[in-house]
């Protein structure tokens, strides 16, 4: 069972001066697991995502990727050992087209990226794959014009598309749908569905529908602790999930 | 090639997103033009050889600078200190061992390198104002240095007595100043080319994602300290080169070569011709000495009130210097022709 | 010993005027996250306010320096309504360029309007001669700052703690979006922030001109101390703006007495290597 697991974390702590965001995580993403990670506004999951992926550094606690510690390894690291995110709010290259975007992240997969020799425009491999990657979520003539020009919906589609350039083992979707009319949110939740078996997807989501047609098992975190973990049916009737979703109505 | 059909019109191929990186590298018409009418320069004013040099040294020290802050997006308020260390190499190389040019040049160029090469290590781990302030200090240090190391560098008085071998052991540098302008011509034009190349080069994409969002890198898997130590090295050798230029063909150096005020006058420049596509340096640096000269006329005292009004009014309106409006100039006439 | 103890007080009153100077600057920094690298023009401003004042009206000491500091805060909110209001969401690099134009232009402006020779300034004779206490021995003048200073940054840290107004910039620092949602006016708290860090600009100015002397090319002298105090103290940290410029006013003092050839360098040396093992200072916040 264990061989399967492709990341895990351990006790994982972080506090800020008193507050602590993240107590005593331990949380298990086996290969291949479409997961999702609920809880109420300002319950840490963005500080838990952000803990995986080393933007943050946590207190106390380990995190293993492959089996492998990755808690002191840099961001960047993580990245090219498999570990790959999307953000909550747009974090993308305002001028820069997609197509470039995404050629940026194969080229840097491809060891070119401190090349200042290499033609750019001879970098056919790099290009074809960029172009099939944006093809395939119909970016279509958009892919070649400046991101900042582009409909919000498919900026938030460039997050994933730039995530996937990176070829993740494990990808981490922070609210992947963040502000996206339900039409396309349901278009990009069928885009991840078909991604190939071998990723595994942890996904922070607000809307329930979501997350209970697209979740195989759902992580309950409330005020940084597990609440609990379970198919979205356990979770469904799970009474404390229920209170703090009805405490917070919100959000369901 | 393959036609290529308008952007956001019909749908992309392999084709249509190959050529967009063609597109993106071919020569542009104002490249094209700065550069024949450069040359033009040496049969059109004939006098003015010494002061058109100049420019032009001035220009590659501001297109070093674009690789900076123009494409990666990182402030140098300090690179003077490169332009000066080329040049005081290639000055006392010239003066106490070997007068070749071609060895002042190659000279200044790996000192520079290798004194970016280790700032680089300071300021590619820090951001934002911590960077500028020590590439600030990085100047302030070398200005110092030279100013006190007297016995070096001639101190406050300059540096004197440089022998200059004629170049390529047969042509002397003239009094008028042409061997002096070719020679200078024919290296940054060179440079430039090695410029256009590094830009269009993954690397390239890769500063030019650093300056875009810093923040989105490491989820890219791109950890940027290593892309910016070597824009900061490759920057500092081309500005270490114009300064061994600029040593070389006015065989002198003076003391502020190093200083502040270079510094700040070449981040001017840049913005002037436009930032971020390279020929906009060489068109500021040119714009930059004609005002100088001009503003200077006026009121020798009080030009530089002028330069910083122009430095505001440009940030302020956008414009992207003189390349941004003239390109945006050309593109509305292309369009009302069009129509 | 006596004498260290002597350069010591030196360098203390050297560090309050340089925490005077740039108290406004980490906070707005901090805070709007504006890069201001005109703030020491605003103390150069105060500086000729007070030698105007001074020598072309008469006016007292101690009268012209309320002046500096009301001078160069209404300059000061005139230039931040008009230009830098527009810059405060905007890329950092358009406010360097931007301000590094201001710069540019008000050395230019004040060669031409008071020129480049160095004005003198006298100070009310119970400042000019020197304290003496045992072996303690301190320019009046050095004493007054320490005391005057100190009371100001006393003032400056005790109503940013427990005034309300002191409480929204904290929080402003903390988290610009987060105060926004709590229905503070931030446009206002903004020129609030920015009038009183330019009033103490000013004065900081006025009273620098008799210990360091004043010329156009002022903002370009100490805009790399304003940085380094600023950075080394970390953005919007006063304490930390604080701890930075007593340190720097005395290594810069201290240096420059027993190793005059080396003096500048030690700063920058010991400023390179805080950054290297904390690059948001030393009180600055960690991550961003």
């Amino acid at each position: 069972m264990t061989a399967d697991i492709v990341l895990e974390t351990e006790g994982l702590n972080r506090s800020f001066g008193a507050l602590r965001v993240t107590q005593d995580v331990s949380f298990k993403l086996p290969r291949g697991a479409r997961f999702a990670l609920i809880g109420p506004n300002g319950a840490g999951k963005s500080t838990f995502i952000n803990l995986l992926t080393g933007a943050l550094m946590p207190s106390s606690g380990r995190i293993r990727l492959h089996g492998e510690d990755i808690t002191r390894v840099p961001s960047q690291d993580r990245v090219r050992r498999g570990l790959v995110r999307t953000f909550q709010i747009n974090t993308l290259f305002p001028h820069l087209t997609p197509l470039e975007a995404t050629v940026l992240a194969i080229a840097q997969r491809h060891g070119l990226c401190v090349n200042p020799f290499k033609r750019l425009s001879g970098c056919h491999a790099e290009i074809d794959e960029a172009h099939e990657l944006l093809d395939k979520f119909t970016f279509g003539a958009d892919g070649e014009r400046p991101t900042h020009e582009l409909a919000y919906g498919r900026q938030r589609l460039l997050e994933i598309v730039l995530a996937l350039a990176a070829q993740p083992k494990v990808l981490l979707l922070d609210e992947p749908a963040a502000g996206v009319p339900q039409q396309e949110s349901a278009e990009i939740f069928e885009a991840l569905a078909a991604l190939p078996d071998d990723i595994a997807v942890l996904f922070i989501e607000h809307d329930m529908d979501v997350v209970f047609r697209f979740a195989q098992r759902i992580t309950v975190l409330v005020a940084g602790q597990i609440l609990c973990e379970g198919t979205p049916e356990e979770i469904a009737d799970h009474p404390q999930v229920r209170e703090v979703y009805l405490g917070d109505g919100e959000d369901v | 090639m393959v036609a290529v059909p308008a952007p956001g019109s019909a749908a992309a191929t392999t084709q249509t997103a190959r050529a967009l990186f063609v597109r993106r590298a071919a020569w542009r018409w104002e490249e094209i033009a700065f550069w024949v009418l450069a040359a033009a320069s040496y049969f059109i004013f004939p006098g003015h050889l010494v002061l058109i040099t100049q420019a032009m040294i001035t220009g590659l020290f501001v297109v070093s600078l674009d690789l900076m802050f123009g494409y990666a997006g990182i402030p140098s308020f300090g690179h003077a200190a490169f332009f000066g260390i080329g040049a005081y190499t290639a000055g006392i190389l010239a003066r106490d061992w070997w007068g070749d040019p071609l060895v002042g040049l190659v000279a200044g160029a790996l000192v520079a390198g290798l004194a970016g090469a280790i700032c680089s290590q300071i300021v590619a781990r820090l951001h934002g104002i911590a960077m500028l302030m020590v590439t600030l200090g990085i100047g302030l240090i070398c200005y110092e240095i030279a100013n006190k190391w007297n016995s070096m560098t001639g101190g406050d008085d300059g540096l004197q007595g440089m022998q200059i071998t004629p170049l390529l052991g047969r042509f002397t540098f003239d009094i008028d100043g042409k061997v002096g302008f070719i020679y200078s011509f024919i290296v940054i034009f060179i440079l430039y080319l090695a410029a256009r190349r590094l830009v269009n080069s993954p690397f390239g994409l890769a500063l030019k994602g650093i300056r875009e969002n810093v923040r989105r890198m490491p989820a890219l898997g791109i950890g940027v300290r290593a892309q910016l130590a070597l824009a900061f090295t490759i920057s500092a050798a081309l500005a270490g080169v114009a300064g061994a230029l600029l040593a070389e063909t006015t065989q002198y150096i003076a003391l502020e070569v190093l200083g502040f005020d270079r510094s700040i006058s070449v981040q001017i420049a840049l913005v002037m011709g436009g930032m971020g596509n390279l020929i906009g340096g060489m068109i500021g640096a040119i714009a930059y000495t004609v005002l100088r000269d001009q503003l200077s006329l006026i009121n020798p005292a009080y030009w530089d009130f002028w330069v910083g009004l122009i430095l505001v009014v440009i940030v302020m309106t956008g414009t992207g210097g003189i390349t941004g409006i003239l390109r945006r100039t050309v593109d509305r006439v292309a369009a009302r022709i069009k129509r | 010993m006596a004498d260290f103890i002597n350069i010591l007080g030196a360098g203390v009153a050297y560090g309050v005027l340089l925490f005077l100077m740039a108290g406004g600057l980490s906070v707005t920094m901090g805070m709007m996250g504006f890069a201001n690298l005109a703030h020491g023009s605003l103390s150069m401003l105060g500086g000729y306010i007070v030698v105007m004042l001074m020598n072309w009206y008469g006016w007292p000491f101690f009268g012209a320096l309320p002046m500096a500091a009301i001078g160069a805060a209404v300059a000061g909110v005139l230039v931040e309504r008009t230009i830098f209001k527009r810059f405060y969401w905007g890329n950092q690099l358009d406010q360097v360029l931007l301000t590094i134009g201001i710069v540019t232009m008000t050395v230019a402006g004040a060669t031409f309007v008071w020129g480049a020779v160095p004005p003198a300034v006298h100070v009310p004779e119970f400042l000019e001669g020197r304290v003496h206490a045992g072996f303690f021995d301190i320019g009046s003048y050095r004493l007054f700052l320490i005391v005057f200073g100190g009371a100001l940054t006393a003032a400056m840290v005790l109503g940013l703690e427990f005034t309300s107004f002191g409480a929204k910039i904290r929080a402003a620092v903390d988290n610009r979006r987060m105060t926004v949602s709590c229905g503070i006016n931030i446009d206002r708290l903004f020129m609030l922030a920015f009038a009183i860090g330019s009033a103490l600009a000013g004065l900081g100015g006025g009273l620098a001109i008799y210990l360091v002397g004043l010329d156009p090319s002022f903002p370009v002298k100490y805009l790399v101390y304003l940085l380094v105090v600023v950075v080394v103290g970390g953005m919007g940290s006063i304490r930390g703006t604080l701890a930075a410029s007593l340190a720097l006013g005395i290594c810069d003092v201290v240096g420059k007495y027993y190793i005059p050839y080396l003096g500048a360098f030690i700063i920058y040396g010991i400023t390179v290597a805080i950054l290297m093992v904390r690059p948001n200072g030393l009180f600055g916040r960690g991550g961003h």
